[in-house]
């Protein structure tokens, strides 16, 4: 007899976890599958932390603005300290082609309360002390950003779900069959047992693609790899999240903060980009980011870099996450394809897709379905990366 | 001149350098010019270089090896490892406060492309394992690119200053470690086709079959066709209360300060382990005129040599089998030790306790290979092979052996050699490689009273004959003739009392006994290697059998030495009565050291004890999380940070899983840690193309 559950959800990640602890939270009885051995052990763990609102579009926005509040009072709330650092997201402005894109988004980001404006050179180099000042013309600074950590994150959010009662986790298991009933799904089948439910969610994120061909369907998620690090930590001097847009050769953006203990954690966006799902580390990667870093912030010349390690962005072809229920898989949801946000849009997010399970999803849900669409053009690219 | 500097050494040359001033803390001290800052604190008192970020708790030296980060003080503005950056003059050397501040160096920076070099063979380590096998290449012409992380090659042979095991055309046995590495070094130098580089550190492999290595602050990347791995091994540590106290690390650390650096690391030290490593060391301290209190260990039998354990027996050290350490004590840096004795289930037995004063509290627990960098290329699938330590765990004379197979054998992969590895090499490699044997405890033959013999006090079958070698008459035989085997002497009558097969035992277990001129009170020659005031012509000695016992008091008759041929021992000659001439064999040094303090055992917490020392996380956290079901040592990062740190998780990960098992857990269940690069913290600088530091 297979194990009945209201919800199965596939992947225990970065938008897998919140959303069992949303629905836990409704009381919907839900089964969480992962093929790794522990919660966060896919993507999130690779990520760097950084959690913005800051974005150009409003769906990411309105999901973005409710992770901040989860983030940033959960230790009031639950107790567990999360290592929630509000530094901000500083987007240091070199030469008018970033001048003019910022500039661009403000307007936007002001219509939904979000709290950033255009600082001058002065401010830039208060927030970011030591900054490199030849050429620096000024910056885009949003204080209310921040960030947190995403493996003690991954921990508290899972240990809350199965504190709801209503969350089963099993791990070392992979989804190899989806069973439908009349066109509706009714279980899984993994390597070890089978799940029953009426509902399935798609948290599989750069998996997705696998994930839906055994329904026939091909969710539009191409996974490519971009390689992070972590340095020793040493004395906080700033808290920021610094955000280079502008392009080198072998990269595009690269962007780093100082976590609550002191690490320096970087990341880098290769170009072209490194598509697959290959994740293993390359030597291009630390001197690439290096020289551009200790360019940006020379003093960072002295920290030592501890670790590296390489992870997947799950994309989509206009870098947006797709969340929606399928319209030929009756009873299957998709909240995946996060573009490599997936860290910071998950809360947000996972509460949504809550609702939408329990159907009972408010206004500002639907502007966020509404442009995370599976069903939208996909021909369109989003402005702030 | 600091009294923790030795001013003299009875193995080692005292070759005092040029002394320049430094600050400690704003207070003005003198080092030698290009020792580790870690052995000019040690030299001026000094042991804790700082308080942990988390709970301000001490820290110090732990390896000494560049290996943990636990001994980083600043250093002229910048955090580094003291065990590896050499004492500049004027250095400004401040302790290490909760984390390190960067300082505020806005210019520009200039910066280079990284070098990329392509090379036939990059071997990782100039010990022993990589120096024999860069031999071999080196014989075959083959292009190679040797590197290690410390300023002179030899690895951990510029720490042994006793005599070796195995054979002596094969391995140096009877010369002393430190000895066989200059050797070797010196051979390395020959072929114009092996380059060393020195001060270079191997800090990643990449999947693009790419090592990084550090050299002098410079970051290089290597591509190399072959990879060796002689990257030896690190200690394993122990956990107990008290664990990190500055005052409790490794025993190849203390080999390293007494040593390589000359310095009286400690006054009274204990020493937990009796394996080679822990017994050797206990020898080592002796001879840097360090008192050992004892060597406890777990075991019923001491796991090392007999003849070394034979060693410290008779120079009146106590080894304690089915003991443990219960805790360390000491608030800012070890002042005691608790220890007690266990059942065969390795509980404490109550009321066994005991606390000793010590100083220093030395772990030599056993070995784990650095295997990490071999995991990593074989996980790229790069050509790579691995030899010593970093193959397996075995004496030094081994590592020397598999380091020339896969020397050769990487010859052969160049098509450089034709043929194989030659069969007895193979052989040679896995006796080498064997656990000493059985203790065949036969009554030394007693001698017929008349003429000249060696008696052997070596009752262990292990791989070592330097004694059948050194003989001129070449009648001192092993039994078959195996390396392994016991030796006897062949035709006594032969025997000229040359005594060169005293002077050469590693083991110290050979004496001559010597009727010629006295029936009734022969001549008795002693191996002694403890410097040459104690035992001066005339001095009274206490006289012991092999396990220690006292046999008596004797008069120094002779103290006979060969300098050029067998520096560093001694062959002390006394007269005893003939019926316990043949039972003689050591030179007692100390009067029995330990003493028991009252101090309130305040020990029955091990949950206390720290596992992750990087991150402080306790044993007590880690088995809370054990016991709410974590089975993934990545949980457990997100859980409490635990292999987290600088050393990423090299020191802990034993024993997590040690505590996986304990708990009861099936370690097939148990996901391990995602291990990646880099294994040594380099600065952005350096990795950027710009000379490092300041």
């Amino acid at each position: 007899m297979a194990k009945q559950y209201d919800v199965i959800l596939v992947g225990a990640g970065s938008v897998g976890v919140p959303t069992a602890m949303a629905l836990g939270a409704l009381g919907v009885k839900t089964c969480v599958i992962d093929k790794m051995a522990s919660p966060g052990q896919g993507e999130n763990k690779h990520a760097i932390g950084g959690i913005r609102a800051t974005h150009s579009d409003p769906g990411k926005i309105i999901a973005c603005m409710r992770s901040i509040e989860i983030f940033s009072t959960w230790q009031q709330i639950h107790g567990d300290d999360i290592e929630w650092l509000k530094g901000g997201y500083l987007f240091p402005v070199y030469r008018k082609e970033e001048e003019t894109l910022l500039k661009g988004f403000l307007p936007i980001q002001k219509k939904h309360g979000l709290n950033i404006d255009y600082v001058d050179a002065d401010t830039v180099a208060d927030v970011a002390p030591g900054i490199n000042r030849q050429g620096l013309l000024g910056g885009t600074f949003s204080p209310d950003d921040g960030s947190a950590s995403p493996l003690v994150t991954g921990s508290a959010f899972f240990r809350r779900a199965v504190a709801t009662g209503h969350v089963d986790f099993y791990f070392n298991e992979m989804v190899m069959e989806i069973h439908r009933d009349k066109g509706r799904v009714c279980g899984v089948t993994t390597n070890k047992e089978r799940y029953d439910a009426p509902v399935i969610i798609d948290a599989a994120g750069p998996f997705s693609r696998e994930l839906g061909s055994l329904v026939e369907q091909d969710i539009p998620v191409f996974p490519d790899s971009h390689e992070g690090g972590v340095s020793e930590p040493v004395e906080p001097f700033f808290k920021a999240m610094l955000v280079d847009l502008r392009p080198a050769p072998g990269s595009r953006n690269y962007y780093f903060y100082q976590n609550a203990h002191g690490h320096i954690i970087f990341c880098i966006t290769p170009d072209p980009p490194i598509v697959g799902i290959d994740k293993r580390e390359t030597s291009q990667f630390l001197p690439q980011v290096a020289a551009r870093m200790v360019n940006l912030l020379p003093r960072l010349k002295n920290v030592r870099v501890r670790r590296v390690w390489r992870g997947l962005y799950p994309m989509t072809p206009d870098g947006s996450p797709i969340l929606g229920w399928n319209k030929e898989v009756t009873g299957l949801l998709h909240a995946t394809g996060m573009c490599g946000q997936g860290y910071m849009l998950g809360p947000g997010l996972g509460e949504i897709i809550a609702r939408m399970v329990t159907r009972e999803v408010s206004p500002k849900d639907a502007v966020v379905i509404d442009e995370f669409s599976l069903y939208r053009d996909f021909g369109k690219e989003e402005g702030l990366k | 001149m600091s009294k923790q500097r030795l001013t003299k050494h009875p193995v080692m040359e005292v070759d005092q350098g040029e002394m320049v001033a430094f600050s400690w803390n704003k207070k003005s001290l003198q080092g030698i010019k290009g020792e580790m800052i870690s052995s000019a604190l040690f030299a001026n008192g000094i042991q804790v270089f700082g308080h942990h970020t988390k709970d301000h708790s001490a820290q110090g030296m732990f390896c000494a090896n560049g290996q943990c980060s636990q001994c980083l003080v600043m250093a002229d503005g910048l955090p580094v490892k003291s065990c590896m950056t050499p004492l500049t003059s004027g250095m400004v050397v401040e302790s290490l406060e909760g984390l390190p501040r960067v300082p505020g160096a806005d210019d520009p920076i200039e910066r280079k492309e990284v070098e990329i070099r392509a090379v036939s063979v990059l071997i990782i380590g100039g010990g022993p394992a990589g120096l024999s096998a860069a031999i071999e290449l080196g014989k075959l012409g083959v292009d190679t690119l040797i590197i290690d992380d410390k300023d002179r090659l030899g690895g951990k042979l510029v720490l042994q200053t006793h005599k070796f095991f195995g054979s002596v055309e094969d391995s140096w046995a009877g010369t002393r470690g430190f000895e066989i590495g200059h050797i070797l070094a010196r051979e390395v130098e020959i072929f114009s086709t092996v380059e060393t580089w020195l001060e270079t550190t191997a800090v990643g492999v990449f999947s693009d079959k790419v090592v990084g290595v550090v050299r002098k602050n410079r970051y290089v990347m290597i591509k190399p066709q072959k990879v060796l791995v002689a990257t030896g091994a690190r200690e394993k540590m122990l956990p107990f209360p008290g664990n990190t106290l500055p005052g409790v690390y490794g025993a190849g650390a203390f080999q390293t300060l007494v040593n390589r650096d000359l310095i009286k690391a400690s006054e009274r030290v204990l020493i937990v382990g009796g394996g080679n490593v822990g017994i050797i060391a206990g020898y080592h301290a002796l001879q840097a005129d360090i008192e050992v209190v004892a060597v406890i260990e777990g075991l019923p039998e001491v796991g090392g040599y007999k003849v070394h354990a034979d060693k410290l027996k008779r120079l009146g050290v106590p080894i304690f089998t089915r003991h443990t350490v219960v805790s360390a004590n000491g608030e800012e840096r070890l002042e005691s030790v608790t220890m007690a004795a266990i059942d065969d289930n390795w509980k404490v037995i109550p009321g066994t306790e005991k606390t000793v004063e010590v100083d220093t509290l030395l772990i030599a627990v056993g070995l784990s290979p650095v295997d990490e960098f071999f995991a990593k290329a074989k996980e790229w699938e790069m050509d790579v092979y691995a030899a010593g330590d970093a193959q397996e765990i075995a004496e030094a004379s081994a590592a020397m052996f598999t380091g020339k197979i896969e020397g050769v054998k990487i010859g052969k992969a160049l098509g450089a050699y034709k043929g194989d590895v030659p069969r007895e090499w193979l052989d040679k490699a896995r006796v080498l490689k064997s656990r000493p044997g059985e203790i065949k405890k036969q009554p030394p033959p007693l001698p017929v009273p008349e003429g000249v013999m060696p008696v052997f006090h070596c009752t262990q079958e292990i791989p070592c004959n330097p004694c059948t070698s050194i003989c001129p008459e070449h009648i001192i035989k092993t039994e078959n003739d195996l390396i392994t085997g016991l030796p006897h002497v062949d035709d006594v009558n032969k025997c000229k009392g040359c005594l060169n097969c005293v002077a050469i035992c590693p083991g110290l277990a050979v004496s001559v006994v010597d009727y010629r001129k006295d029936t009734a009170h022969p001549t008795v020659t002693l191996p002694y290697e403890l410097g040459r005031d104690a035992v001066e012509k005339g001095t009274m000695i206490t006289v012991t059998d092999v396990d220690g016992e006292v046999i008596g008091d004797y008069p120094v008759q002779r103290v006979v030495a060969n300098k050029k041929k067998f520096p560093g021992t001694l062959m002390v000659q006394i007269k005893m009565p003939h019926e316990l001439a043949s039972r003689a064999i050591g030179i007692k040094e100390q009067k029995s050291p330990l003493t028991s303090l009252d101090i309130p055992d305040l020990s029955a917490c091990p949950d206390d004890a720290v596992i992750c020392r990087c991150e402080r996380i306790t044993a007590g956290e880690i088995r809370a999380a054990i016991r709410g079901g974590v089975r993934d040592m990545n949980q457990l990062k997100g859980l409490n940070r635990t292999g987290m740190g600088a050393c990423g998780s090299k020191t802990c990960r034993p024993m997590v899983m040690g505590l996986f098992r304990d708990e009861g857990v099936d370690l097939k269940e148990v996901t391990d840690g995602t291990h990646r690069p880099l294994f040594v913290e380099v600065p952005f600088g350096t990795l950027a193309g710009i000379k490092g530091g300041k």
